[in-house]
Parts: C-alpha cells; structure tokens; sequence
C-alpha cells in the first residue's frame, strides 16, 4: 500500500481507509538505498501493553538506557495470567505472579498507567482500550498481542507486534512497516435471527483460509457490516488475525461515534466537533481499488462452528464433519486427517451431535456487554445440561459490574453456569482456567488449535448464542433448537 | 544481532500446514520474564510424542527446519522464535509463513526462506531419504541446496540487508529522532492521551 506512494506525494487519487490512516502517520518515507527499500516509519497513537509480552522489552530498554518516549500514548493492564476467581488474593501460580509482579515493577520505574487485578478498569486489553474511549477512529494501535486487529472495528489501523517491537515503540513512538495490501470483504443482506458476527468472521475464515489475508488490511464493509453494534464489529475485526491479516477494518459511521461519546477519553467540546469531522473523512474513497475482493452474502449464513484444529475447518452447524478426501490440496488434506485424530470425531458425525464438555463464554473475541446478553436471553428460564460445565468470564471488570447491575450474573449463577471475574481466562489457559486432558468445549473465544485451552483439550469455536444454547441441550446446538423444538432430520 | 550471510546445517523435515505459535510454543511457556533458556519449550506438546522428528537421533543437530505451508499462525509470541533459536535452529524454510512470525524473525536473526511448495516437498523427500542431510543456505544468492535439490528463496530486500548487515532496528530508527519530534508537533490536538488517566 502506501509505501510505493510517498507522504509527500500531492496526487489525490482515490484512497481506502487504510491507506489514510497510514498516509497521515508516516513520520519517515521508505526510500531507495543500497539495493533496498527502507520501510516507512509510522507513529503510533496508542500502545498498549499486557504483562505476557513485555517484561523481555522493558529489560531492553533498561540494559540500552532508554526510557518510554511517550508514556501518554501507553497504557498497561493485566489479563493473561490473571486469576478469574479469588482475586483478593495473591496469584497462587508462582510464576504468573511472578510476571504480574514484574509488569508492576516496570509500570512504576517507566511512569507507565497500569490497570492491576482488582481495579475498575482492569480487564482484557483489547476490552479496555475501546471501553476507556481510547481507540478511536484513524488511529494507529498496537500491542503484543495479535488480536489488536479488534481495535479496527473503529477505523484504527490495529496490529499486533512482537515483543522486538514492543520495546521499539516504548522507545521510539514509531514503527517501520512493511507495506500492505488491501482486500474488501463485503457483506451484502442482513443475517438471520441467530445468526452473529461471530458467524460471519468464521465462515470468511473457512472461505479464504488461515493464510487468506497475509500481507492484507481487511476492510469488512457492505449493508450487513454497517447494521452490526460496535461489539459486534470488534467481533469481526478480532478473528482478522485468524485468517492471516494483521489487521482488519471497519469505516467509522454513526453507530463508532455514538459508542465513543461520552466516553472518560473521548475528545470534548470543539475538539469532539473537530474529530468527528476528521474521522468522516476516512471512508474508503469511492472509486479506490483494492488489491483483492470477497463477497459474502449474509442471507445465507447459518451458526457456524469449528471442527478442526485451526479456525479455517469449520462448517454451518447444520454440516457435518468433513471427510479428509473432501480436500483436493494434499496439505489441507494431511491437516484434515491429523485434526479428526487430534478432536476424535468421525467423518460424516452430524455437527449437531457433538457432546461437550464445558461451555466457555469469553475472551476478547466474546466477552462483551451484548455477548453476554445475547447468551443470557437464551439461557433464561431454562436449565443447563447437567453434564456441561459453563463458565462466563467478562472481558472487562467494568463489564463484570454492568452486566451485575442488570442482574445477568443471577441469569448465569442460576442456570448453574459460574460467574468469573474478568481475564483472558480459558481462551489460552494461562491462569487456572484450563480443560483436561480430552475435554471437549465450545468456546466463544478465537482459536481452536491443539492444546490452546489445556493439554490435550478439543476446542469448537462457536459464538455467544450457539455456546449458550448448547449449555442447555448438552451438544452443539443453534438458539433455534433450544428457542423452538427441534428440527426434524430431512 | 549477529549477521548472517550463510548457514550450512542438518534439515529436519517437519510434515504439518499451519504449524501455529502455540505449537511452536505452548502458552504455560510464555509465563517466564527471561529473553533466553526457551529450548525446553519448543514443540513441547508433539516432542511427548517418540515419534516425533525431532526425537529423532538423526535430526539432533538440526538447524534448517523445513516445514509446510503456513508456519507460525496465530499468537504474536516472540517467544516462538526464542525456542527455535534456543533450540538451535537457524533457518526455516516454508511455502508460507505468518506475518507477525515473520517480522520476529527478521528482528531476531532467525532467517525465513520462502520456497515454493513443490520445492518443499522435493526437499522433504531428500531429507527423509537421507536423514542427517544437511542444507545450505546462502542469504546473498538467495538460494537453498539440498542433495540434488538447488532452488532460489524469497525474502523482502529490506530484512535481507538487515540480516546480513546484523542490524538493530531502534538504534536505525533513533537516527531520525528530529522527524519523529516534528512530527509529534503536527498531531491533531484531539488525539487521546493515557495521562492523565480519567476513568
């Protein structure tokens, strides 16, 4: 994208958003010498940092001398090793509190803000930057993580970086990027009751592969983008990373600037007026062209969910489990065949057939005001399968306590699922949220790869409303199965 | 960083697409606050299997991983690249491989060559017929050899220049210091700030 097109270029041929975004950042143009080209240098608006990824970089700067260049662009929490209950007490895995230890220690010497277990704002990273109003539309963000890409649902250019580039942001405020290329996803129509962002991202996933979006920004647009909340957009933008793409993207409207007012960072009086007019300017221009295109029509989607062991083998849940020779690439074939040993599910096993285990309702991917509600409407007034565990793990401690004012906690406790405290929890099973050996789980969070969620544990990706629906029937299951009696077999 | 310009080592074919970073390194890893000592941690969950090619007494030295299309999905952990050079690797060669992998590589000095599929599994061939084989590497032609396989590698120019010059991204980017301060002074002044903090 825009390194073959230098800032000071005075063209105006038309442009997407990305290449805005990343036009109005560049602090140095890539240029031509000794037989390659330099990448641009970008600034970056907003860093955030969690305690996994970090303390190798702050030991960088520390053994270089250097500081945090800007500390107001940084903000720090604690989410992947925190633990989800019990949180007055001191971590009891002493190497996680080791690392939470650390990530405090290196807040204070460094006079970065850090959101610790225990305070309001404490929560997922990518939960909190949006909910502070720090994530706004236009803005470059990173993070040591790779699902930064949900920060693109604002129109933020949002990646995730290795901890290499975490100490090279904390130093410089900048980043050399390599350049990107550009493809639309559209989604035209309007999807079906029970039918979720969630959905949506996943079937895109199994349509252009793991490996679709390398090198790509994704920019997800069309009617039924456009219709979607702010938390349903975020949905979307996460799962980017999941089909390769650093990022994601979605043009701010009035459904981003109504999200963001208010907010305890959101820009006030003249400036509101002033950002609100910048971030209108940021549509993708009429006539730009975008290096690929892929168009999905939202009348046609079903509750989709994984049945392998990478977030691109997933099928309708009305589907059944592949066969290995429905693959006519040898290599997706071979991965196919490992993923039915690896998940102990036979070829043609109707999806809806498969029992679970546990039901995990989380992470950064699901774990939002409108999840939780969307998972509370199904299960209310009903009963869970007595044999599935179910644990609802906010993203944020804010969203913990609204969601408590509404009394879907109760909603939850009662229907026998557990009430967590806000983490990252059981998406990665760093903390001791973790499945056995052999559990099966349907899980709101984004990957399903082996071992992800506990040793040896067998992950199905599904979204809020299937997860819930299939706490009550004990097998993965639509809302339509538990909201109306069952489909008859055809 | 040390430079490289050319790498001759024992090719450990690793026959799996979409070798993911969890994987390469299992989460409870990631707990450790040191930027070394990952050697233990690499594969973790497959070297339980005795199966497995690296438990294999042919492939101890290995240092060339030749593995298949898309490598290092997922988590942007830069610790999966700190258990395959701990471990000893020094080249991966794959048809395809992740973008955040990719770029912590490049800032590590761990060299990822892009072959083509068919390429790959021609290698592959080679080092199962004759395990122990060893691959050569060289970063200034950009090719790759093996017994009787000789095929040329994609890298971009730029990671390439700065893997054979050996340098450190930061102390690059810190010579333009007064742009990124000129910058800084052009900002739109409604750009959040962290500080102070308003919740």
């Amino acid at each position: 994208m825009a390194a073959n097109e230098t800032a000071d270029s005075v063209s105006p041929a038309p442009m997407t958003m990305a290449e805005k975004v990343w036009r109005e950042h560049v602090v140095v143009a890539g240029s031509e010498q000794d037989g390659h080209r330099t990448p641009d240098l970008l600034y970056i608006d907003l860093h955030l940092v969690h305690e996994v990824t970090s303390p190798q970089a702050f030991e960088g700067l520390r053994l270089a001398g250097r500081g945090v260049r800007r500390t107001e662009h940084t903000i720090a929490t604690e989410d992947h090793n925190t633990p989800t209950v019990d949180i007055d007490r001191p971590i009891a895995d002493p190497t996680s509190r080791k690392q939470v230890d650390t990530l405090r220690t290196n807040a204070e010497e460094f006079g970065v803000r850090l959101h610790s277990l225990g305070d309001a704002d404490q929560g997922i990273v990518h939960v909190i930057g949006p909910q502070l109003g720090l994530t706004q539309p236009g803005m470059t963000v990173v993070c040591g993580d790779s699902h930064t890409s949900t920060h693109g649902a604002f129109g933020a250019l949002a990646m995730g970086i290795g901890t290499s580039e975490v100490e090279h942001v904390l130093a410089t405020q900048t980043l050399p990027l390599k350049p990107f290329r550009t493809m639309a996803i559209t989604v035209n129509g309007t999807l079906r009751p029970g039918v979720s962002s969630k959905d949506v991202i996943l079937a895109v996933i199994a349509k252009i592969g793991t490996g679709g979006g390398q090198g790509y920004v994704l920019e997800y647009r069309g009617e039924a983008v456009e219709k979607l909340s702010m938390d349903a957009r975020m949905t979307i933008c996460n799962m980017s990373i999941e089909a390769g793409a650093r990022a994601g993207m979605i043009a701010p409207d009035q459904t981003t600037f109504d999200f963001i007012a208010g907010r305890p960072h959101a820009p006030q009086g003249a400036e509101w007026d002033e950002a609100v007019e910048y971030w209108k300017t940021l549509r993708t221009d009429e006539d730009a062209v975008f290096d690929a295109e892929v168009v999905i029509d939202a009348d046609e989607l079903e509750p989709f969910v994984t049945w392998g062991t990478n977030p691109g083998q997933g099928v309708s849940l009305s589907g059944s489990v592949p066969q290995p020779t429905d693959f006519d690439d040898p290599a997706a074939r071979d991965a196919a065949e490992r993923a039915l040993e690896y998940m102990a599910l036979e070829p043609g096993t109707p999806m809806r057939d498969i029992r679970v285990d546990t039901v995990f309702l989380g992470s950064c991917t699901n774990s939002r005001m409108e999840d939780l509600r969307a998972a509370a409407e199904i299960i209310r007034g009903r009963s869970k399968d007595p044999d599935v565990r179910m644990i609802v793990v906010p993203g944020s401690d804010r969203v913990r306590l609204e969601a408590e004012a509404e009394g879907l906690d109760r909603i939850f406790t009662e229907f026998g699922a557990e009430w967590r405290f806000a983490g990252c929890s059981m998406c990665l099973g760093m903390n001791p949220d973790q499945l056995a050996e052999g559990e099966r789980c349907a899980s709101t969070s984004n990957r399903n790869f082996e071992g992800r969620q506990g040793k040896g544990g067998r992950t199905h990706l599904v979204s809020p409303v299937v997860a819930a629906a299939t706490a009550v029937r004990g097998t993965l299951s639509a809302p339509s199965d538990v909201l109306s009696p069952a489909p008859q077999p055809a | 960083m040390e430079p490289i310009t050319t790498h001759t080592g024992v090719g450990v074919p690793l026959r799996a697409s979409n070798v993911d970073t969890d994987q390469i390194i299992p989460a409870v890893y990631l707990k450790r606050i040191t930027r070394t000592g990952f050697e233990d941690a690499l594969f973790s969950s497959w070297r339980r299997n005795p199966d497995f090619v690296l438990n294999r007494p042919e492939y101890a030295d290995g240092s060339v991983l030749v593995a298949g299309p898309d490598f290092g999905t997922g988590s942007s952990r830069e610790h999966a690249v700190w258990a395959l050079k701990d471990y000893g690797f020094r080249v991966v060669i794959a048809a395809r491989f992740a973008d955040i992998f990719r770029g912590n590589s490049g800032k590590q000095g761990l060299l990822t060559a892009q072959v083509p599929q068919a390429e790959v599994e021609l290698i592959w061939k080679e080092l199962e017929n004759d395990p122990g084989l060893e691959v050569a590497v060289d970063l200034v032609e950009r090719t790759v050899r093996c017994g009787s396989v000789e095929t040329s590698f994609e890298i971009d120019d730029y990671t390439r220049w700065r893997l054979l010059e050996g340098h450190d991204d930061i102390s690059l980017t810190l010579q333009h210091e007064d742009a990124i301060s000129a910058y800084e002074a052009t900002r739109h002044r409604f750009r959040p700030k962290t500080l102070p903090a308003r919740t």
